[in-house]
């Protein structure tokens, strides 16, 4: 049996998120290879090839695999298929963009987000926003399969694994790129983060938002995130949804500032190793995972633990 | 221009899951249901394309049991023009689903399928683009904004790290995501006007489409509980667990 991995990248760096889907990878089969599908991507092909456990490294690049355009990612991995069992993909908003393209080309389903693997056949995933584990055994002779990284450690490095060049596909007719616009941050990206600010609806306002949740963030060397109703609410921008329908985050500190803890965002956090929450609702459901809560006025308590922390030398 | 939205009756938003006992499934009996929260998004987009004039014609389709009527109902207050049930008991996976859409597409030859990006109670995110894939459609996933012009569609989706702007050609698929608009709620005589639009209710069996399920479901289990932890007086004594009990810091 062998299994195929899509790495995640931005053309320029892998992200870990590859690294914690080649761990799954491994429990399906000792045969993992890894395809790098991009442009001007020879060097994350390379850093991929460094991967413990990878066999092989296939690159194959476009200006339209580059754009990540679902169709043409699709094009090259279904032909690829003849040679696999499984493929495994970062469950990304861009992995989730055309995993299921594959599926349906392959007339198999899907098994989505998977968090553990029991044998090459049986998985478990979250389902109603992670207040449900479903256990699925596939009857599929083809498996495809995206992975909810923060469940997987992620693969050592060691590998000396070879690269090789192939086809590109067709790419996309139909479908043209126009323009994208990327948040620039100096911080950690949120889904990788050792350690996650988040800021809710008590903020207020989007100027209140970055007063209080970013100093803070900064001071830890965290990644901002947001609840759903800060993000409605316009205080913060959609990317930093931690939750159901935003990013989920499993960092070693999770510090929630003025979020209740709706079920839709404690299934986006719960997995974090150590939950802080302040808030000024002794009752809030978010005190109910927290391992250290702290019952006050985030406009009393932030200021008081930027202090704390420069005095413990942060 | 037509436009097809398909509707899924689901938990209600604000109602928690709950796990059988006996661990074959989610509690759903006597539980409030409505029209999956992202389905409701993409009525009301493709409703505002046809209040635009971009549009003339909105037609909801929903597979599901008997009372997936009320969710059609619902998208036809919200102003769809009509809506298809296609009636079933067995609870389909993507793949089927997205099989017995394509079929609709056949007959109805919409020229854009607005739809929800994810149900929330699968979470499987895949029903669109497998649509896509086997209609051989472009796709739009994610969508922030769209904007329809003579043949084709201009959509902003939302991505790892930002905003990303596809021009794809019609017929597609377009996902919607959270921030594409917020839905409006059915004034009252528009629920009336509602109950009079024209509603179709077939069998999927009539309709000629595997739809066999492909997962055995093994068992629906509780996640493991998070046990809360300790209240703190004050940062100070915060800042000093987290570096002698916990080690970060």
């Amino acid at each position: 049996m062998a299994v195929l991995v899509i790495a995640d990248h931005d053309n320029a760096s892998l992200k870990d998120n590859t690294h914690k889907t080649v761990t799954a990878a491994l429990k399906l089969s000792s045969d993992v290879d890894v395809l790098v599908a991009g442009a001007g991507a020879k060097g994350v092909a390379d850093a991929a090839a460094k991967i413990s456990g990878v066999r092989k490294v296939l690159l194959a690049e476009s200006d339209a695999l580059g754009h990540g355009v679902a169709e043409a990612i699709e094009a090259v991995i279904v032909p690829l298929m003849a040679g696999y069992d499984a493929v495994l993909t970062p469950a990304t908003s861009q992995g989730k963009n055309f995993s299921p393209r594959i599926a349906a080309k392959l007339d198999v389903s899907q098994i989505s987000e998977i968090i553990d693997v029991v044998d090459a056949n049986t998985f478990v995933r979250p389902i109603y926003a992670g207040n449900a584990l479903e256990t699925v055994q596939s009857g599929d002779a083809k498996k495809v399969i995206t992975v909810r990284s923060t469940a997987f450690k992620p693969a050592e490095e060691g590998g000396s694994a070879a690269v090789e060049s192939i086809g590109a596909g067709d790419g996309a007719a139909k479908t043209r790129f126009v323009d994208q616009q990327l948040v620039k941050s100096a911080r950690p990206e949120l889904a990788a983060a050792k350690i996650v600010v988040s800021g809710g609806r008590a903020m207020g306002s989007a100027e209140e938002f970055q007063r209080v949740i970013e100093p803070l963030a900064d001071k830890l060397g965290a990644a901002v995130g947001a609840s759903r109703a800060a993000v409605d609410a316009g205080y913060a921008p959609n990317d930093y949804q931690v939750g159901q329908t935003g990013k989920v985050v499993a960092p070693e500190l999770y510090v929630a500032i003025g979020i209740s803890g709706a079920i839709q965002h404690l299934a986006g956090m719960k997995d974090s190793k150590y939950i802080v929450a302040i808030n000024k609702d002794a009752d809030a459901p978010i005190f109910q995972v927290a391992d250290y809560g702290l019952v006050a006025d985030y406009k009393v308590a932030v200021p008081e633990l930027m202090d704390a922390l420069t005095a413990a030398g942060k | 221009m037509k436009v097809l939205v398909p509707v899924k009756r689901v938990i209600d938003y604000n109602v928690k899951a709950r796990v059988k006992p006996d661990q074959s499934g989610v509690d759903l009996a006597n539980v409030k249901m409505s029209m999956n929260p992202f389905c409701e998004i993409a009525v009301e987009e493709a409703v505002r394309l046809k209040e635009k004039g971009a549009v003339t014609e909105v037609v909801a389709i929903s597979i599901g049991p008997v009372q997936a009527q009320e969710t059609l109902r619902t998208a036809l207050a919200m102003g769809a023009d009509r809506a298809i049930l296609l009636q079933t008991d067995q609870d389909l996976e993507p793949l089927a689903v997205a099989k017995a859409l394509a079929a609709v597409v056949a007959e109805e030859k919409p020229d854009v399928v607005v739809m929800g990006k994810q149900a929330i109670d699968g979470d499987n995110n895949a029903t669109g683009q497998m649509l896509s894939a086997i209609l051989g459609w472009p796709q739009a996933t994610f969508a922030s904004k769209i904007e329809l012009e003579a043949g084709k569609a201009k959509v902003t989706r939302e991505v790892d790290g930002g905003l990303q702007t596809l021009e794809i050609d019609l017929p597609a698929v377009i996902t919607a995501d959270l921030r594409l608009n917020e839905p409006r709620y059915a004034s009252l005589p528009n629920i009336m006007k509602a109950k009079k639009k024209p509603l179709d209710i077939k069998e999927v069996g009539s309709i000629g489409v595997d739809v066999a399920p492909r997962l055995k479901v093994l068992k629906v289990t509780e996640p493991p509980k998070r046990a809360g932890g300790v209240k703190v007086e004050n940062a100070a004594e915060l800042v000093s667990k987290l570096k002698t009990e916990a080690g970060i810091l």
